[in-house]
């Protein structure tokens, strides 16, 4: 390995690799931001719905927790077109895992919402709550203190998640990474770089995760 | 004739198959103090739980001042009545738990205030004003900003208590407040229970704590199977109870 080379090359490539890194962190922001929104929905649904809408709600879920993301990704891009929607790489990329991101999300809700004792909501209701304002002040605030580590944890999965759209060739780092390696041939150092760039996210979103907990920890 | 505070009249309850309430009646009025006592499995939190539609029920009819509670009847249907409509009538009666069930996610004054703000729809001001005259009154003035998890379980249920109190409901419903406590903090617990008694609010407990019983109430309930089997005032009934039922529980229970 020559550094000198190395730090040549990596200035050179400095625009796609952070033309790349910027396609990944949207990637997953877009994922992680409409996967819990529909992951609240999930959740809500599996927890409250009436029973046809959960049932189905836990079929969808069931169906996507047992499918591998990277089925996932190449069905939405090449299996949606065939039934008329045509969609862009980026599009079915962030598609595929919102969807994925979604089921992991709902199921983390319903946990939180579940592991509330049954007490809580029967104190809520003795003082006249209607079940809107037991859970906008009672459940929602206790089940996202709940649920936040292992949100954080499906936020940084997304992160790793998305190189598997460099498949259906999405610009986003691994594959420029992959871009240079072919150009350059200094793979493990570039292979090295990415992962370094992919560690340094995920650390920010762990700490990220870590000091919100601190913040809304309640005293005891 | 006015209506009395608590009217109940044939109160039947089932668990799937089991019938835990077997056709209850029972009266009590205004500045009443009554404790329902029995084994357990005898339906006595049952009962205390369909006066606030904690349990839902299937046959008698459950008034307060005259209100019917939790169901309407027209052209022979028996119907629930709508959530907002429930969550009304509870707010007529407070209820303290065994577990406390206090949020603790607030502090102590939180949970007195929400019920307070978004219930009876105070200012925030003067809701904290009625919550901390409320916290002061149970001893724990003090203690307004901590939160459940720094409180004894003493401390807990006190707090539990000026949260229904501070709602000003018509009845308090108690489901065995002390069951869930250390011996040495039952007392104050109790001495909070005792002075509400004696301020003349209207109280229906359910309780372990016979000596408790005796020297508050006016009316002992004593359930068994599903009925009440004996009632009166305890004084009364306590030395000579008249089944033989009621004897034997007494016997049994720490009460001589």
């Amino acid at each position: 390995m020559d550094p000198i080379r190395f730090g040549e090359m990596l200035w050179l490539a400095r625009m796609p690799i952070l033309k790349g890194l910027g396609m990944t962190v949207s990637i997953s922001a877009l994922a992680i931001i409409l996967g819990t929104l529909l992951g609240i929905f999930v959740g809500l649904s599996l927890t409250y719905g009436a029973r046809p809408l959960r049932w189905l709600v836990r079929g969808y879920t069931d169906f996507i927790r047992g499918t591998p993301v990277l089925v996932l990704v190449l069905a939405s891009y090449y299996v949606l077109s065939t039934v008329g929607l045509d969609l862009t790489a980026f599009q079915a990329g962030v598609l595929a895992l919102t969807v994925f991101c979604s089921s992991h999300v709902g199921e983390i809700l319903r946990g939180a919402l579940q592991s509330i004792p049954k007490g809580q909501i029967e104190a809520a209701k003795a003082i006249g709550l209607t079940f809107r304002e037991t859970f906008a002040y009672i459940l929602g605030p206790q089940a996202l203190r709940q649920a936040l580590p292992a949100w954080v944890n499906t936020a940084a999965e997304m992160v790793k998640a998305s190189t598997l759209l460099s498949i259906i060739g999405v610009s986003e780092l691994l594959l420029r990474t992959q871009e240079l390696i072919s150009r350059t041939f200094m793979s493990l150092e570039f292979y090295f770089f990415a992962g370094l760039l992919y560690f340094t996210i995920n650390y920010a979103i762990e700490h990220l995760g870590r000091y919100v907990e601190r913040k809304t920890a309640v005293p005891s | 004739m006015p209506d009395h505070l608590l009217e109940i009249e044939d109160l039947h309850k089932s668990f799937g198959e089991t019938e835990v309430l077997k056709g209850v009646d029972f009266t009590m009025d205004k500045g009443d103090v009554v404790s329902v006592i029995g084994s357990s499995g005898s339906g006595k939190t049952t009962l205390l739980r369909c006066i606030n539609m904690l349990e839902e029920f299937e046959g008698g009819t459950i008034r307060i001042e005259g209100e019917v509670i939790g169901y309407t009847t027209a052209g022979g249907h028996r119907r629930r009545k709508p959530e907002k409509e429930i969550a009304r009538q509870r707010a007529l009666t407070g209820m303290a738990f065994q577990q406390f069930n206090l949020f603790p996610h607030m502090s102590a004054i939180d949970n007195v205030t929400l019920g307070l703000i978004k219930v009876k729809k105070l200012p925030k001001e003067e809701a904290r004003a009625v919550a901390m005259r409320w916290l002061d009154r149970v001893g724990l003035g003090e203690r307004a900003g901590h939160y459940p998890g720094q409180l004894s379980g003493g401390q807990q249920q006190r707090v539990a208590i000026a949260r229904a109190i501070a709602m000003n409901p018509h009845l308090m419903l108690f489901d065995e407040v002390t069951s869930a406590l250390d011996p040495e903090l039952v007392n104050e617990v109790l001495q909070v229970i005792r002075s509400l008694a004696e301020d003349g609010m209207s109280m229906l407990l359910v309780t372990h704590e016979m000596r408790f019983a005796h020297e508050v109430s006016d009316i002992v309930v004593f359930m068994n199977d599903g009925v009440i089997a004996e009632m009166g005032n305890p004084r009364e009934i306590f030395p000579n109870p008249s089944t033989r039922r009621l004897a034997e529980f007494l016997k049994t229970s720490s009460f001589n």
